[in-house]
């Protein structure tokens, strides 16, 4: 046994002595040769298993069609079922048979190493210590505090180079959060088919998905938004719409005239952190945010009701034009979705 | 130095390795030690002793998860479009025919359904994430409540909350990269997330996505911190783990001839090799029949990302779904002052906490040994039980995290459990702080039941269920001493000192400096320690070995002296011969 | 095989168990049974007059709905105000045709939401409770199947139906209903519930009238062929395969971790078994 270490605490036959390491017990297949060519036998038929498997992993791979025809196999996908299943049972039965072989065939004696202490000898410290200060002193780096200070200065300066040249990932935010693609006399229009919506269309109790009409004419040529500038939109300007009695809506302060028969429309963005929101209870007037359950009263200004969100959802002042079609008096009267530090209003 | 390396040991015998004759392999290896010089390196580490222990294997399967996503992730590298660039799909994938998406998320529907195989990696890939981050929280559970962090073991301990925390946000972005709706719906928040940060909060969210969300950058640039970035920082930190788990030696269990100077377990070549090297299959197999049958992530159901979409059940993986917890239960508390405004309700519960929650996990080591001011080595794991306020502390913790996340599924739990969100909701906002508190009291009172019990054993043997009348008519269990090897076991731990501070007060009466802080840690030393039970000492084993002599006189006067044996066929020899304790 | 598959797909999800083939068979000789058990007396009541429908459909009325409903479907209101039952003024056949049908009326109990149950009354007593219903106020009409089918589209008419189906039912629907029609919780203890059981006719006549919390889709919000679209899309996902293996109930990313946990169990249980100890034996070993 090596020599005892300081930094180790001792156990002491407190209150029992170490027995020591127990007999070797040997197993079935050490003793007994038929029992040995069994084992052999066994980790061999599971690296046979492999094989078989991995054959039909090939197989799987040639045989079952993927695409628009995919082959089907009690209702799921074909190919991914068997190459999944047979790479499965290939690697499975790999691991299996090494697995065996190390239980029941090879050499089982325990061994023992002995520990160190996982500091450094003394002396090894001290020759260290020795070598660092002859460095120190060779290069002077104590007796010379104007190259010290001047390289720990450009290393301080030269190290800002990556911040200044991450400027460019981003514009700076300016004031775009403030505004959508809502202006006066917009027409809201319903989401994915793009048609204006006459007010005399809707029932009571009725929930329109909707979105400013710019979105399907304000892209190149009159034609759709697309792309970057079509999602950005989206992610602000989008709206839902509601019917409800409107004896059941009371009006915000200013916003008598920002609804037309009941119907009002509040930005479909959620105050909290911006999931789009329109699980509308038409029979509450609640309106749900499906990501983190904040809940809003449509019947009084969309005003929190329960969960983590802090503000009511803007709201989108409703007129209709000369034909009898909805249209926003105006874009929103504050930043849509999430809060942010620049933000200036209650 | 130029050593054969064929002549390594080839057998696990007492016998010394024998060297085979010059073969190919041997001309081989002796051509590359003498450029490398690695026979002197292998020599030592190839019969490296490894305890065998399952509980000592479960690191393993994060390390083989992260290997199946290495390897899978370089399959999906090969089709994956990381873009944002708009194309109208036209694929096999009929339902999703002729709709505007990203490149990215085309290239991710290509993948799971034109690319033989593809879908398989995708689902292998993700399944081996959440497994590779689930693995990590198992081995993480089982080197706490073991004491595997003790010194000199606390910087890997670090190195491994590291590993974890990359893994997650690993994880995330790889969550994020197909730009499906369930995804897209996950950056939308973290970009809410961002944006609660005070003063400097728009800034990172306009440099992060490249101007205002969502813009055509975010895709891309986690795709460069998926793949390259955080993987090469995983793959080092992998490294540094191994490595200082090489140097330090494994931890083992106490029991005969196992103790802190030496350890005791199967070499590496080969049985280590093999074992491991054979759960590298199975973890890899396992994941293989996953991927083949359970659907994960059917991107092609959620549809192409869209700011004005959103799917109920709308959730992070597993992993996020404690913060994600928390920002659900958190009240709607907003500051606006000074024309600003700060979002206490989102940058609480989803930059604070998970910071807060992290350094706590990261300082444990530092934070026990402060208060124990232990500064010896340990390489002998402790039983949970025999430590009972640490025990207490981590479940505590996961308590905690437990609720936060069940926090997360509330909706779920809502509708399968006929309950009202909102009563969950409210439930939540006081459960994590209770419930933490009463499963701390809880485990450590159980703990200490159980030192409780260990003693009992040791002092009175173990209940046999034999049921004895005396001759005066009184019934009485009889208690069978426990085998030698069980008892050292037992008692292989050492004796809790609760810390003392030195003096509080000098001669003069004035408060020695710092005492306020010895107070302090003589208090938590004393809540850590002091409701310990102590293993017996050897006085109160030897009066319990008089006592239960004086027993064995009793029974003597019995026609047949119950052995205990009649019934569990381990009646090889009489047991009333025996000593309580031999060599006591 | 691949041939059988393909004339296979698309009829129903429940194909996919192993059992397909015997319900198939089943349903096929239940359908035939039914279509005779309800041809027969249909020829017979076709005589019945519109008038007579409305009087049979008073006369159940009064005896099933209207202690909620009230004698002339004008509602109930309990003394604290509390709605026992709503008007029914104007609510149209359709409302009736899908409570009803559905068996979601007659309620158990007054309580905030009812759920599918098995259906009380017969197809030609619904018919009459939604013809006496609908003469209490204009209101939406039970909607034809050529409404919601696709039939006597071209095929590439068709695809695109579907695939604006899609985007439509994710503007609109997943909120509540989930990605793949599999329900949502919604305020205080309400749900959406699971479109699987829903036949297309039932989703059509819960667009039109907003049964319970759900808002209505009028022809207003969503045009006629904005909803035989979405029904069109909503029959496809549930006829497609599962590519990817089993579904775990389709609930997203909570069942998923639900799941990896039991995969790291059963891992665990791997690593017990490769350190656990191999049988030993009482013999010695004899070296050669």
């Amino acid at each position: 046994m090596s020599a005892h270490d300081d930094n180790l605490p001792v156990l002491e036959a407190d209150p029992i002595a170490d027995p020591g390491l127990p007999e070797h017990e040997w197993r079935p297949t050490d003793v007994d040769p038929a029992m040995e060519r069994r084992a052999e036998r066994q980790v061999a038929a599971w690296f046979g298993l492999s094989m078989v498997s991995t054959v039909l992993f090939v197989v799987s791979y040639f045989a079952f069609a993927v695409g628009e025809d995919a082959d089907t196999f009690l209702g799921l996908g074909s190919s991914t079922l068997f190459l999944g299943l047979t790479l499965g049972i290939a690697l499975l039965s790999i691991g299996i048979g090494i697995i065996q072989w190390a239980r029941k065939l090879m050499g089982d004696h325990e061994i023992v190493e002995y520990r160190h202490s996982a500091a450094s000898s003394p002396e090894d410290r001290e020759e260290t210590l020795a070598v660092l200060a002859l460095g120190a002193e060779e290069s002077g780096i104590g007796r010379r505090p104007l190259i010290r200070n001047s390289l720990l200065g450009a290393l301080g300066l030269v190290g800002l180079t990556p911040i200044i040249a991450l400027r460019d990932l981003g514009p700076l935010p300016g004031d775009v959060l403030e505004h959508t693609v809502w202006d006066k006399g917009m027409r809201v229009v319903r989401d994915v088919v793009g048609t204006p919506i006459k007010a005399s269309e809707l029932i009571i109790g009725d929930l329109v998905n909707a979105q400013p009409e710019a979105l399907f004419n304000g892209g190149p040529e009159g034609g759709p938004m697309e792309g970057v500038e079509l999602q950005i939109e989206k992610s602000k300007s989008s709206v839902i719409l509601v019917r409800m009695e409107p004896d059941d809506i009371t009006p915000g302060e200013g916003r008598e005239d920002w609804s037309v028969d009941g119907i009002q429309c509040y930005s479909k963005i959620c105050t909290h952190v911006g999931c789009p929101i329109s699980l509308w209870e038409r029979t509450t007037g609640n309106v749900l945010c499906p990501c983190h359950q904040s809940t809003f009263d449509l019947g009084d200004s969309a005003k929190v009701v329960f969960g983590p969100a802090a503000r009511a959802l803007p709201q989108l002042p409703l007129a209709v034009d000369d034909e009898g079609y909805l249209i926003a008096q105006s874009d929103f009267t504050e930043p849509v979705g999430p809060s942010y530090w620049e933000r200036d209003s209650g | 130095m130029s050593i054969d390396t064929s002549k390594v040991a080839d057998s696990n015998r007492d016998e010394p390795a024998t060297a085979s004759k010059p073969s190919k392999v041997g001309a081989a290896a002796t051509w590359a030690d003498e450029r490398l010089g690695l026979a002197g390196l292998a020599k030592k580490n190839l019969r490296k002793v490894f305890p065998d222990h399952w509980s000592f294997m479960l690191g393993e399967i994060a390390l083989w998860s992260f290997v199946i996503l290495l390897l899978t992730g370089v399959f999906l590298t090969l089709w994956f479009n990381p873009s944002m660039g708009e194309v109208t799909y036209e694929g096999s994938y009929a339902q999703l025919r002729g709709i505007h998406m990203s490149e990215a998320y085309a290239s991710a529907l290509n993948i799971s359904f034109d690319v033989r195989g593809g879908l398989l990696m995708r689902q292998m890939h993700h399944w081996a994430a959440m497994l590779f981050i689930a693995a990590m929280f198992v081995h993480m559970m089982r080197v706490f409540f073991t004491g595997a962090f003790r010194k000199p073991r606390e910087l890997n301990w670090v190195i491994g909350s590291l590993l974890l925390l990359l893994g997650t946000l690993e994880g995330f972005t790889g969550y994020s990269l197909p730009d499906d709706l369930l995804s897209g719906t996950g950056v939308r928040a973290s970009d809410g997330f961002m944006k609660s940060i005070p003063v400097v909060g728009t800034y990172l969210s306009f440099f992060l996505f490249g101007g205002e969300f969502p813009g055509e950058s975010i895709i891309p640039r986690l795709y460069a911190v998926h793949i390259l970035l955080i993987p090469g920082l995983l793959l080092a930190l992998v490294t540094a783990h191994m490595l200082l788990l090489v140097y330090h030696k494994h931890t083992q269990w106490p029991g005969p001839g196992r103790t802190q100077e030496n350890v005791v377990g199967y070499p590496m070549m080969p049985v280590y090799m093999a074992k491991a090297g054979g759960f590298f299959f199975m973890v890899f197999g396992a994941t293989a029949l996953m991927g083949g049958l359970l659907t994960i992530n059917p991107v092609w159901k959620f549809g192409p990302y869209d700011p004005s979409k959103v799917t109920a059940g709308s959730q992070p993986d597993w992993y996020m779904g404690w913060p994600d917890g928390a920002l659900r239960i958190m009240p709607g508390w907003e500051t606006h002052a000074f024309g600003h405004t700060i979002s206490w309700n989102v940058m609480l519960p989803i930059i604070v906490l998970p910071g807060v929650m992290f350094t706590i996990l990261m300082l444990l080591p530092f934070i026990e040994s402060w208060i124990t001011k232990d500064k010896r080595e340990h390489h002998l794991l402790e039983r949970p039980r025999n430590a009972p306020t640490r025990t207490a502390t981590m479940v505590a913790l996961m308590t905690f995290y437990g609720l936060l996340w069940a926090a997360g599924g509330n909706d779920l739990i809502a509708t399968h459990f006929h309950l009202s969100i909102n009563q969950i909701t409210y439930f939540m906002r006081v459960a994590v702080f209770i419930g933490p508190v009463i499963a701390f009291w809880i485990t450590r009172r159980w703990c200490i039941s159980l030192q409780r019990h260990d003693n009992e054993k040791l002092l009175h043997g173990y209940e046999t269920g034999i049921i004895m009348r005396s001759a005066e008519g009184g019934y009485s269990e009889r208690h069978l001493p426990i085998s030698e090897t069980s008892a050292y076991t037992l008692t292989a731990r050492e004796r809790d000192e609760v810390y003392v501070p030195e003096s509080e007060t000098d001669d003069n009466g004035v408060v020695a400096p710092g005492s306020r802080v010895e107070r302090l840690r003589s208090k938590l030393s004393t809540l850590m320690y002091a409701d310990n039970v102590q293993k017996p000492t050897r006085e109160e084993l030897e009066e319990a070995q008089h006592h239960a002599e004086h027993v064995r006189e009793l029974e003597a006067g019995l026609d047949h002296p119950a052995s205990g044996h009649e019934f569990d066929g381990h009646n090889l020899h009489e047991v009333s011969d025996e000593p309580l304790r031999p060599g006591h | 095989m691949r041939l059988l598959n393909r004339t296979a797909g698309r009829v129903s999800r429940h194909r996919r168990s192993k059992l397909a083939g015997l319900v198939v068979m089943l349903l096929g000789l239940v359908l035939t049974g039914g279509l005779y058990s309800l041809l027969a007396p249909a020829s017979a009541q076709q005589t019945v007059s519109a008038d007579e429908q409305v009087a049979q459909g008073r006369e159940l009325f009064l005896v099933g709905c209207s202690f909620c409903h009230g004698q002339n479907g004008e509602g109930v209101r309990t003394t604290d105000g509390n709605q026992l039952g709503p008007s029914l003024v104007g609510v149209g056949a359709a409302s009736v045709d899908f409570q009803v049908a559905t068996g979601r009326m007659p309620m158990a109990q007054p309580g905030q939401q009812a759920p599918r149950k098995e259906v009380v009354y017969s197809e030609d007593e619904i018919a009459a409770l939604a013809a006496y219903v609908a003469t209490l106020g204009p209101g939406p009409a039970i909607p034809d199947e050529s409404d919601y089918s696709l039939d006597g589209l071209s095929e590439a008419e068709r695809e695109e139906a579907i695939s604006r189906g899609g985007q439509i039912f994710l503007t609109n629907c997943t909120a509540c209903h989930g990605f793949y029609g599999s329900g949502g919780a919604m305020p205080r203890g309400g749900y959406a519930p699971a479109l699987d059981e829903a036949t297309p006719k039932e989703i059509y006549e819960a667009l039109l009238t907003g049964p319970q919390q759900m808002p209505s889709f009028s022809n207003g919000s969503l045009s006629p062929e904005e909803k035989r679209d979405v029904i069109a899309y909503i029959g496809s996902i549930q006829a497609e395969p599962e590519y990817g293996g089993f579904s775990l109930g389709a609930l997203g990313p909570v069942a998923e971790g639900l799941f990896a946990w039991l995969g790291v169990g059963a891992l665990v249980g791997v690593a017990v078994w490769i350190a656990a100890h191999t049988t030993r034996t009482a013999k010695e070993k004899v070296d050669e």
